[in-house]
């Protein structure tokens, strides 16, 4: 960034790991840590909010409540303290899906810490989707997996939820089985797909695409020119 | 709600597109015409400006045209050049099938592998799962409807890929298509289903079928969570953090393993393997001609760089596909992925006087230059206060078309990222340009993924031929999972034929090097690049 560039933008101190950084305000926790010089490895990943690999929690000057963010999704402030989350040893059920059923009781052997919860709504207060996990944990404990999986979707498994729940539940690996208990075993199978993949795998769908293979580009630049396209 | 985003100013001009907005719903704008296509393409897609590329001038391929970022990557000296390791040693990792990549391709290609009985290991560079797979948000194609069929999907495919595919590759792709999606909805993946169990289907840009499938727009993610637990119920051994630095030929000359860096401890171990698939993902974080990107943080062209090492020729490297609709403003959202299902649901681009210059859903190589010759030909682009210019991408039209609520539901993730900083695209139209987003080409394989290494497959973006020089939207979470999980079952199977390698080395890196000296290239440089470097930007 050149020097005239720099005048222009207001810059703010922040604290990364207790070590003081001035850096721009217009900067994402992400981009400053990396203004201020780090090559990152862990705490990074898609850089656009949907992998969770860049879970930071913060406080603002002044104000004794801990924040949450991604870091790659969260404006630096002045005055920020921060620290980065990038690992959590959170439990994972290991199941054969084909072996197990949609019922609370096969779910309860799985995960059954989801049925401590006290209720505190530590989890749905930090997630930084605000998704409301506490509720998601309510309808696993009744065997609501349609709910459950519909309301835990957005969820990026960031490990927040787990770092603050008393009773260790293991919310995001919870809500990933319920919504394949729920896709594979509640929604419906699609019809038409399966006639699909046998007529595949039979070789019923071999001759149509054969002929296009073996054609010229001419053809096929004529053939794509003049297709047909749904409305 | 006033945007604490948008200036004055922007606000000032987001009122012509606000009046403009009535005229404009259920009005198609005109295609192009396969003349029109051609000409915007040849003077403002970036493939075609020839100052962004050179002839690289060492390996297999000499004298084959990259882009300048990916040739100088190619000509560097190996991170091993000056290590001392010992290849007659007991290896650290001794398996059947090692797979290098962790997201989609990698993932699928573990399953299979371990399904067919193989001993898998799956190492990768980051966390399992940091991929461009996760972030992959539109959806995935196949042709599972009944007016629709894999050769309809399959003409799409050529057109849409200037009919520069590998034809067998495209076949496999479009046929193996419904039989992925198969396969992820038995392992309870969470598609957008009517309540009968439909899949609920789109357009993409280019397609002539609704068959583009979903998870909202969270569709990668959900493959990729989906994948992973899986991987991790069949206890397969999964490696993080520690990226491959160098492929591992035996004495024959066919691949043997590799060496991997474990990046926290800084060691080199090795790893001894019959069969080994390389499935690592694509290059945005190069940067190419200083285009910003919508590429997780690790996409640096790793397993291009090893593989070509090792003597698998490319094809189509100097394809690249910029994404027409990249974050252009708030700052904070430079480059990122605006989803192309924001337009299949009607979203419109538009210049500074609130008009539509190109229909929505050209394909993407021709939608992204129609928006740089608005911007930098016609100067009918906004300009921003970040110094750059851009399109509007008129998303509360959504809602007009569709319904309220219709984006919470079907756009969450970027109703979210927007809404983090401060826009309501419900309510304001989207900023936006193109943003590197994907390698056309790469190493290039046969329809079992196999590279002309013996031995050594590739799968997912790393892989070329399957696209041509131009792929459609949803075509690539389905290429990951096609050729990730045929380079499993053939790799796993060959891995049942061939004995444990003998003599591992790496006599091929030796030899590059001298070729680099020779043609006076590399200039110091050490690859793979393994992490971006970005400071004081």
């Amino acid at each position: 960034m050149s020097e005239a560039k720099q005048d222009t933008i207001k810059m703010v101190d922040i604290y990364i790991m207790g070590k003081k950084y001035n850096v721009p305000e217009t900067l994402t926790i992400m981009d400053a840590m990396e203004y201020a010089g780090y090559q990152l490895k862990r705490g990074v990943g898609c850089r656009a909010g949907f992998c969770g690999a860049c879970a930071t929690v913060y406080r603002q000057a002044g104000d004794f409540e801990l924040k949450v963010g991604l870091a790659c999704q969260t404006k630096v402030e002045e005055g920020m303290y921060l620290a980065q989350i990038p690992f959590f040893p959170a439990r994972k059920a290991i199941y054969d899906l084909e072996e197990i059923k949609p019922s609370v009781a096969h779910f309860a052997r799985m995960y059954p810490e989801v049925f401590r919860c006290l209720g505190c709504n530590s989890c749905t207060k930090v997630c930084p989707q605000d998704i409301d996990v506490m509720q998601y944990v309510a309808y696993l404990q009744r065997g609501d997996f349609a709910r459950a999986a519909d309301l835990s979707f957005d969820c990026l498994m960031c490990g927040l939820c787990v770092s603050r729940c008393p009773v260790n539940i293991v919310h995001y690996n919870s809500a990933l089985a319920g919504r394949r208990l729920y896709s594979r075993y509640l929604a419906p199978p699609d019809s038409f797909l399966a006639e699909r993949a046998r007529a595949i795998k039979e070789g019923e769908m071999d001759a149509e695409i054969d002929e296009l293979v073996n054609a010229d580009k001419e053809k096929l630049q004529e053939l794509y020119n003049n297709r047909e396209i749904e409305k | 709600m006033i945007s604490l985003s948008y200036t004055p100013q922007l606000r000032e001009l987001m009122k012509k597109v606000e009046e403009t907005r009535a005229s404009r719903v259920g009005v198609d704008y005109p295609r192009m015409s396969p003349e029109e296509r051609r000409d915007v393409l040849q003077k403002f897609h970036p493939d075609y400006i020839e100052d962004g590329f050179r002839d690289i001038k060492v390996g297999v391929d000499k004298g084959v045209r990259m882009p300048t970022e990916m040739a100088d990557v190619f000509e560097s000296y190996s991170r091993l050049k000056d290590v001392d390791l010992d290849l007659k040693a007991d290896p650290d990792y001794d398996v059947d099938v090692l797979i290098i990549g962790g997201g989609g391709a990698g993932a699928s290609a573990a399953l299979m592998a371990n399904e067919a009985g193989a001993e898998v290991m799956l190492t990768t560079k980051l966390r399992f799962g940091d991929a461009n797979t996760m972030m992959a948000q539109g959806g995935i194609q196949a042709a599972d409807k009944e007016n629709d069929s894999p050769a309809t999907h399959f003409l799409d495919v050529l057109g849409g890929g200037r009919l520069e595919n590998v034809p067998e590759l495209a076949r496999a792709l479009v046929m193996d298509a419904p039989l992925v999606i198969k396969w992820l909805e038995d392992l309870g993946t969470m598609f957008d289903k009517s309540e009968a169990g439909t899949m609920i289907t789109s357009h993409g840009g280019g397609t002539s079928r609704k068959r583009m499938h979903a998870a909202r727009d969270y569709t990668g993610a959900e493959i990729m969570r989906t994948l992973r637990d899986e991987v991790y119920n069949k206890g397969i051994n999964v490696v993080e953090f520690s990226p491959a630095v160098e492929i591992l030929l035996d004495a024959q000359g066919r691949a043997g393993g590799a060496i991997l860096f474990n990046l926290e401890t800084e060691q080199y171990l090795t790893a001894r393997a019959k069969t080994v698939i390389i499935a690592t993902g694509g290059s945005g974080r190069l940067h190419y001609r200083g285009f910003p990107t919508s590429n997780h943080h690790g996409a640096t062209a790793d397993g291009l760089v090893m593989g070509y090492r090792a003597g698998a020729g490319t094809i189509y490297a100097d394809s690249i596909q910029y994404h027409p609709t990249g974050g252009a403003f708030p700052p904070q959202l430079l480059g990122l992925l605006v989803t192309e299902k924001t337009r299949g649901l009607g979203a419109q681009p538009l210049n500074i006087n609130g008009e539509q210059f190109v229909y929505h859903l050209e394909t993407r190589d021709v939608e992204s230059s129609a928006i740089i010759r608005e911007c930098e030909e016609r100067g009918l682009g906004v300009p921003l206060p970040t110094g750059i210019t851009a399109v509007w991408l008129d998303s509360p039209l959504i809602e007009q078309i569709h319904g309220e609520g219709t984006v919470e539901r079907q756009l969450p993730a970027m109703l979210r990222q927007f809404q983090r900083f401060d826009v309501d695209i419900r309510k304001e139209p989207m900023l936006i340009y193109p943003t590197l987003h994907y390698q056309n080409g790469g190493l290039l394989i046969d329809d079992r993924a196999e590279t002309g290494v013996e031995n050594l497959y590739v799968a997912g973006e790393a892989a070329g031929g399957i696209h041509g020089t131009n792929r459609l939207m949803g075509n690539s979470l389905l290429d990951i999972l096609v050729f990730g999980r045929r380079a499993g079952a053939n790799a796993a199977a060959k891995s049942k034929e061939v004995p444990v390698p003998e003599g591992l080395n790496l006599e091929h890196v030796n030899n590059y090097h001298r070729e680099l000296e020779q043609a006076d290239a590399g200039d110091g440089r050490v690859g793979p690049v393994l992490l971006p470097r970005y400071t004081h930007r």
